[in-house]
């Protein structure tokens, strides 16, 4: 019921118009091509990740609080990030994902490691230079409903960001700005006066991406940006995002769940696993080619809609849950859901590495991995 | 063995072999509101058989979880309303029962499970206690006997140390345990039909693997009917053998399962279906399916798809299509099969 009461208003708007239908024809040799530009081409990274840990406190006691542990929801993290690319984070829910958002958008404070934009740390800076740094990276929520303020209107929140860096856009230009985001995220320039609840979700995504670029960042970190959104609808979104990327060449840091949508998005994807990245690759590599066996887990999971492909693959179903990050498995913190698990595993933690059998092959498998049983295995037959 | 007896036409039990276990004919529902009457659901037709599995699919607001609940007697009335229809369990008409006859269907040969295991337990009561309560209620066990009844059911749903957690309360467990629990709660009674609306959406890839097979098996020991409520394309292509696809009330596509991935005969079944991106293939850019789904107070004339829809003509802005069934290019009929298309030969044949 509430739903369709949210839809009321919202249905006599016009259709938006990003739907282009283009036929994706795309042969595989030319994307395969295209994959090794990339890896040629990149050039500097815009954000380095290194080392980055975000324990959160646990307390007990009223008067005299002591710390009876932590929380270790980010527990030593290193990626790149390079300009004009997407990097694809996955993982289960707990395992840290939105946690590395926040610190990368420094709305929470690291314990410890660093984060680099363009060679200069950002976990250091505060005040002016901080503010400075922060129109560089934005970020776009995952739930519509609740990231935009429901009494203020979408001019309001699209140009909320100019009061903060004026220098951006001078005040008699800023109505003019945020109409051409409105036009440039596919939603009539006219709804600037409207509020939030005249808008279905779809819509509501596009007026939090519209806020994301106001302020022309280089970076903007996605999290979770379509997992609210109607299937019919998230097709719309992604094709939105991917074209606003092209536009103005932004670099993409796409935190999700649906391992089909990263694949999509993605030039290259993080697998993470309690607050640690379990394999990082091409989309590729880690796709086709995954060597490590919570990824294997991670993909043969994914239900598939097609139950003729269904039938040739394998699956490997995980026994029990996610162990707790307060507490967490010594050694490699998978083994207790590994199939692999042997007595190394739990006395000695795998460092993120190309797994040595592999480093001299020029194989896809040659990514690293955090493994020490690091194999080979197509879960998705995709090859 | 010919007798002159007068011959014991005694009607087979309604459920015997074939007869649909649950039949929906012609449902609609309609919620009255403030700002007018949401015709939530328009002349829906479904029908389960012991042991099989219908998928219903439908974005939000297709009206999906309205027809489970209306199956179920729990929609809300006040604002809803059944103008029209009938739900048949074993022949009975349940829209005609009185609410007693009702309540003892509910639970013990009908069950549910919802989407959200949090909010659907009780957090001030341990689950052994509302696991317990479906004997206490429906069975008049005693606690003690309903206890081990409990304990003996979460075994069965694989949670580990069953006899340790059956004092726990619900936040003590993972979600993926919290929705075993709602499985053992439905499977208490060892209902004849379940219905699941949405059973995995809360929940992380490797875990909704794990609770799919869990239904799936279960499903087969007993032997039970299965109406898997999902938006989830993926999910369905695992454990369904039929699927009624739903949009703005009404279905506009049935179909077994293999036939509908391969062969969709309703534009908006292909338009999902295309607009999903593939692990197993990386595309260049995603077909998206234009617009909005509709508003369902003023519901588009004609077919309800017609504005978002590539192939809408004259007659689909004021005809509203039935659902025909599909055939073969040379008419053989393929059974099981029905689209609500007025064009379905060239969404199906190309």
């Amino acid at each position: 019921m509430a739903e369709m009461k949210k839809k009321a208003g919202a249905v006599a708007d016009s259709t938006p118009s990003v739907s282009d239908v283009v036929e994706s024809d795309a042969s595989t040799t030319t994307e395969v091509e295209a994959a090794l530009d990339k890896r040629v081409a990149r050039g500097e990274p815009i954000l380095q990740v290194r080392n980055l840990v975000k324990h959160f406190p646990l307390t007990q006691g009223i008067l005299f609080r002591r710390q009876v542990g932590a929380v270790k929801a980010v527990d030593g993290i290193s990626f790149d990030l390079y300009q004009g690319e997407t990097l694809g984070i996955v993982g289960e829910s707990g395992c840290g994902k939105s946690t590395v958002a926040k610190l990368l958008m420094t709305l929470e404070k690291a314990t410890a490691g660093e984060v680099f934009y363009k060679g200069q740390d950002i976990t250091k800076l505060s005040g002016r230079a901080l503010h400075a740094v922060r129109r560089n990276i934005q970020m776009v929520f995952q739930d519509p409903y609740t990231s935009l303020n429901p009494r203020m209107t979408v001019g309001d929140i699209i140009g909320e960001p100019y009061e903060i860096h004026p220098e951006v856009a001078p005040k008699g230009s800023r109505r003019k700005k945020v109409q051409d985001l409105l036009d440039v995220v596919g939603l009539n320039p006219e709804y600037i006066n409207r509020y939030p609840h005249q808008f279905s979700g779809g819509q509501r995504q596009r007026i939090g991406i519209a806020r994301g670029l106001a302020l022309n960042p280089e970076i903007i970190i996605c999290d979770e940006p379509v997992s609210a959104l109607d299937v019919s609808v998230q097709a719309q979104v992604i094709n939105l995002m991917e074209k606003l990327q092209d536009e103005f060449n932004l670099s993409y840091l796409f935190i999700a769940h649906d391992l089909s949508i990263v694949r999509h998005i993605s030039d290259r994807v993080g697998v993470m696993y309690l607050g640690k990245m379990a394999e990082i690759g091409s989309d590729q590599e880690i796709y086709e080619h995954p060597t490590h066996p919570y990824t294997q887990a991670l993909l043969s999971a994914v239900p598939v809609p097609d139950p003729e492909a269904r039938e040739g693959r394998e699956r490997i179903i995980l026994t029990g849950d996610v162990p707790s990050p307060a507490n967490p498995p010594s050694g490699c913190r998978f083994r207790t859901r590994c199939w692999k698990a042997e007595e190394k595993c739990s006395k000695e933690e795998p460092l993120l590495a190309i797994p040595q059998r592999f480093a001299t092959t020029d194989s896809l498998a040659a990514h690293e991995s955090a493994c020490h049983f690091a194999e080979e295995k197509d879960v998705v037959g995709a090859a | 063995m010919t007798t002159n007896e007068t011959p014991a036409n005694v009607p087979e039990p309604a459920a015997g072999k074939g007869a649909p276990l649950l039949e929906v004919r012609d449902l609609h529902v309609e919620f009255h509101t403030r700002d007018g009457v949401v015709n939530a659901i328009n002349g829906v037709n479904y029908s389960v058989s012991a042991g099989e599995t219908l998928a219903v699919l439908g974005e939000s607001g297709s009206g999906k979880s309205v027809t489970a609940q209306a199956i179920m007697g729990i929609l809300d009335m006040p604002p809803g309303k059944i103008p029209k229809g009938e739900i048949f369990f074993r022949g009975d008409d349940m829209l005609r029962m009185s609410d007693e006859e009702r309540r003892k269907i509910r639970g013990s040969k009908l069950a549910m499970i919802f989407q959200d295991a949090l909010s659907a337990l009780n957090p001030v009561l341990s689950v052994g206690y509302q696991l317990g309560e479906m004997f206490r209620v429906h069975q008049g066990l005693s606690r003690k006997d309903a206890k081990a009844k409990s304990i003996e059911l979460m075994d069965r749903v694989r949670i580990p140390a069953a006899k340790a957690r059956v004092n726990d309360y619900p936040h003590q467990f993972s979600g993926g345990m919290r929705q075993r629990i709602m499985i053992a709660m439905a499977l208490a009674l060892e209902p004849d039909l379940i219905i699941a609306d949405e059973p995995t959406t809360a929940l992380d890839v490797t875990v909704q693997a794990q609770i799919m097979d869990l239904l799936a098996e279960l499903q087969r020991e007993y032997n039970m009917g299965l109406i898997l409520i999902t938006h989830d394309l993926g999910v369905v292509a695992d454990v369904a053998d039929k699927i009624a696809v739903m949009y703005a009330g009404r279905i506009v596509e049935n179909a077994p399962v293999h036939e509908l991935y391969k062969r969709p005969a309703h534009p908006y079944t292909r338009g999902l279906l295309d607009s999903i991106p593939r692990l197993d293939q990386k595309g260049q850019e995603l077909y998206a399916i234009k617009g909005l789904p509709p508003n369902l107070q003023h519901i588009p004339a004609g077919c309800a798809f017609n504005p978002r829809c590539t192939m809408a003509q004259d007659v689909c802005r004021t005809d509203v299509p039935v659902l025909h069934q599909v055939t073969e290019r040379d008419g053989a009929e393929l059974p099981g099969r029905g689209s609500a298309c007025h064009f379905w030969k060239e969404t199906i044949h190309g």
